[in-house]
């Protein structure tokens, strides 16, 4: 346990930083039983506990309250079984993602979903965010990938849900605990879907004159019945910024399409001749296809530095609306329109397969007003990709930064079904309570706790 | 269970009017629904295309017909989206579906010659049942291909959850516990899910000569190659199916690969797939039918020890489906194999064995808790 105020600021924010608030304490148990012995404590004091994987979340799912424990299960990265026949890995939940695709590489094997944060972020961040990724559009993300968890709920009971198999008759208990960001449980350990790797991977990358036409080519690319592993988008702040930083050699356009097939060498010539077919149809200003490790790492090069680039811009807040493919270039154009009225530039860079969008908000922390107006801009951009027929949040969840917003998004009928199963779960609602829901609309159930 | 299907084996009629006396009413739309469901005094049957079989004569349960919300709402094939009404009949979306090339991707049975009912199998009875067939193992369950529920609750709210996009973690995904929830904590009335191209081509290697132990190993083989098999079963005595789809070159290719690991012969073509997703062996023969989910490399014993006059393994042994002597406590047998066993057609269903496994307390009380609090008043307890 840890509550020297000094230790405590390690665990005063997630990657959100521009929220902070030092915790009561800190505790790293290293294992289950000591995670149900620290919650049926906190549980008998009535004390608000917040889960914590590697704290490297978006979107201030692990932040704490000045009344609550924080409790990390950093410590618990263990690799418990292997199992290639039966196709999972069984892992404590404080592994990070990019490590259990490590530990089964040797046998030609991986764990599909890839957040941009997979060297530090932790599975049990990933199960309780339903963490997505770069290749979702063929492997999906998280709660597709989990077989089955070992979780703890705040009164100290260890639960077993689902296992090394798939479905069962019982409710799907597992698929909600999935992306309930560490309201509902505790994960300690997880059952998880391992992948053979695939032969071989190539990209294409293809410049646009619009974001229209490089929205109608994802579109198009998709109905012709290929199924590429990633479709990565940038618009022209985004290309500009990139090239400037990254020196990756793209065209200059105003949008482009980074396109990647998988499977043998002659499957991977087979599906990037269609996926050119389709995109001549679409006008491109530049082809670029790669015969060779080194040219389609230059491909990714621009792509993979994005956010560093804009990192040597200034500050900036990153979203994450889904919408429908099919609205790429209304809603591109909606952001363009909102980024001139709040005087801030906006970067696009995003998995267009899944319409996943990662609008990058460029402001100044320096300057006064600046971050508010940012966060404006944010909701303004998110409230266009639920009225296009979207979502607020497609990967990062929804944890402090985008509570408030939630009203936007779903009827007072939806948040009371989803708020009845955290009182199943966790009926004195202490577990990371004042996340996910509007503060407002959660207080009476958080009223209720505090005067019992 | 629900059963479902596109071919109603007696598609002039309709089993609402013949077989069940106790229709009370068919609702129009949601907001009909939900009123029926607010006022009820008692249990209310739901009825979607009626596969589930109920309704029993002179049972005292009302009867809700939702077959009349049906209709496609919304169709994106550039975005492989759908969303659909929960009444609309499972051949109808795969119709619309089939037009622009594309399919549902975890490839729903049809039970109803297993299970011996009739009715026509509807969307949201796939949705209900969580089905998945064969391409379990690349696709997934139907689970994986929700991506948006509207339902009613037994309070008589109506609730969205989910979306009509790929990715969405807006707050939690009761479209997950909706999926598979087989009408116990509300009705579902719409579903929006993901769909993927048709492939151009598929193809089966046959393998033959395996007993269930080497037949699951080669499976997993099989599963573990790079290749893509969208559909590894075993039938003991019969053969030992690998499947692949794709481009036309691709399936070549991928089943030459395979041969070369395996030996066996390729069929092109549909293969045996329908008759392995429907449990067709078991049709119509006498006995308990059980559906039992292992880790594959379970299943040689699973088989062993249950003493079956049939089995069928899909999903690489994953799903092992049994045929046993009337009244066999097949649960007893398996004791020590982890994994859940329904039993999904009863000789006798008074015989005292329980249709569904047991749950750990735990997880039982989560699940009493969660239908309580979605239907406080049992209205779906019947």
């Amino acid at each position: 346990m840890i509550d020297a105020p000094e230790a405590l600021k390690v665990y005063e924010c997630d990657a959100l930083t521009a929220r902070r608030c030092p915790p009561l304490a800190a505790v790293l148990p290293r294992s289950t039983a000591e995670v149900a012995a620290a919650l049926k404590l906190c549980h008998a004091e009535g004390v608000p506990v917040v889960p914590r994987g590697s704290g490297t979340s978006l979107a201030g799912g692990a932040t704490p309250t000045g009344d609550a424990v924080i409790l990390g299960v950093a410590r618990m990265n263990r690799v418990l079984e292997v199992n290639t026949a039966d196709r999972y890995i069984r892992v404590e939940a404080g592994r990070t993602n990019l490590s259990v695709s490590a530990a089964v590489e040797a046998e030609g094997f991986f764990y599909a979903p890839d957040p941009s944060s997979q060297l530090a972020c932790a599975i049990a961040g990933n199960i309780a965010m339903n963490s997505g990724g770069a290749h979702c559009l063929k492997y999906g993300v998280t709660t597709n990938n989990l077989l089955g968890v070992t979780m703890v709920l705040m009164d100290g009971t260890i639960v077993e849900l689902g296992g090394p198999w798939s479905d069962g008759p019982g409710l799907d208990l597992l698929g909600v605990v999935c992306g309930s960001e560490g309201q509902l449980g505790v994960v300690t350990e997880a059952t998880l879907r391992i992948l053979p790797k695939s032969e071989g991977a190539r990209p294409v990358l293809i410049g646009f004159a619009s974001n229209e036409a490089a929205g109608a080519c994802v579109a198009d690319i998709i109905r012709a019945g290929v199924l590429p592993v990633a479709i990565e988008f940038m618009d022209r702040p985004c290309i500009t910024a990139c090239e400037s930083f990254a020196k990756a050699g793209y065209p200059d356009c105003e949008a482009l399409l980074i396109v990647e097939v998988e499977g043998s060498a002659a499957e991977i010539a087979q599906q990037l001749g269609l996926i050119l077919q389709v995109a001549r149809r679409h006008d491109p200003v530049a082809v670029r296809e790669s015969g060779s490790e080194d040219e389609s790492a230059r491909i990714w090069k621009g792509r993979k530095a994005a956010f560093g680039a804009m990192g040597q811009l200034g500050d900036y807040i990153c979203l994450d609306g889904t919408i429908p493919v099919s609205a790429l270039p209304q809603v591109l154009g909606r952001i363009g329109a909102l980024s001139r009225d709040y005087g801030l530039d906006v970067a696009n860079v995003f998995h267009a397969g899944d319409g996943n969008m990662h609008p990058l908000i460029l402001y100044d922390a320096n300057r006064p007003g600046d971050l508010e107006r940012a966060e404006a801009l944010g909701a303004a951009i998110l409230r266009a990709c639920v009225e296009a027929g979207g979502c607020l949040t497609g990967e990062h969840g929804v944890g402090i930064e985008k509570r408030d917003l939630m009203t936007v998004q779903f009827a007072p009928e939806d948040l009371e079904a989803q708020m009845r199963v955290k009182d199943v779960f966790d009926p004195a609602w202490l577990l990371n309570p004042a996340k996910v829901f509007p503060l407002a609309v959660s207080a009476p159930r958080r009223k209720r706790q505090a005067a019992a | 269970m629900n059963a479902r299907g596109r071919q109603p084996r007696d598609p002039g009629r309709s089993v609402w009017n013949d077989e069940v006396q106790d229709v009370r009413a068919e609702v129009r739309d949601e907001q009909d629904l939900a009123e029926a469901v607010r006022g009820a005094r008692g249990p209310l049957r739901i009825a979607g295309g009626g596969t589930r079989g109920g309704g029993r004569a002179g049972d005292p349960v009302a009867c809700l017909s939702v077959a009349g919300l049906s209709g496609v709402v919304l169709y994106e094939p550039g975005a492989l989206t759908l969303v659909v009404r929960a009444g609309t009949p499972l051949a109808e979306v795969e119709a619309a579906l089939a037009g622009q090339g594309q399919r549902l991707p975890f490839e729903p049975p049809d039970f109803r010659a297993l299970l011996g009912v009739w009715g026509v199998s509807t969307i949201g009875g796939v949705a209900a049942a969580n089905a998945a067939g064969p391409r379990r193992v690349t696709a997934g369950a139907a689970r994986d291909a929700m991506l948006g529920v509207r339902f009613v609750d037994g309070t008589g709210a109506i609730v969205k959850n989910g979306g009509r996009v790929m990715k969405n973690v807006t707050g939690y995904d009761l479209v997950k516990l909706m999926a598979g929830s087989r009408g116990r904590l509300g009705v579902i009335t719409e579903v929006a899910l993901k769909v993927l191209p048709a492939p151009e081509a598929q193809a089966t290697l046959v393998l033959s000569g395996l007993d269930a132990g080497r037949a699951v190993a080669a499976m997993a083989r099989a599963l573990g190659t790079p290749y893509e098999v969208s559909g590894a079963a075993h039938v003991p005595g019969e053969g030992t199916y690998l499947r692949v789809e794709g481009f036309a070159e691709q399936v070549a290719y991928r089943t030459a690969r395979l041969r070369a690991l395996f030996g066996g012969e390729v069929v092109s073509g549909a293969g045996p797939w329908a008759a392995i997703r429907d449990v067709a062996a078991f049709a119509g023969r006498a006995g308990d039918v059980w559906r039992v989910h292992v880790k594959p490399s379970d299943a040689p014993a699973v088989v062993a020890r249950a003493g079956a006059d049939g089995a069928v393994l899909d999903w690489g042994g994953g799903l092992v489906w049994l045929l046993t002597a009337p009244g066999t406590d097949l649960r007893s047998r398996l004791a020590g194999i982890p994994g859940p066993a329904e039993r999904v057609r009863a000789t006798d269903p008074g015989d005292g064995i329980p249709a569904l496994p047991p749950e750990a307390p735990a997880v039982a009380r989560l699940t009493a808790g969660l239908r309580a609090a979605f239907d406080p008043r049992g209205v779906f307890a019947g």
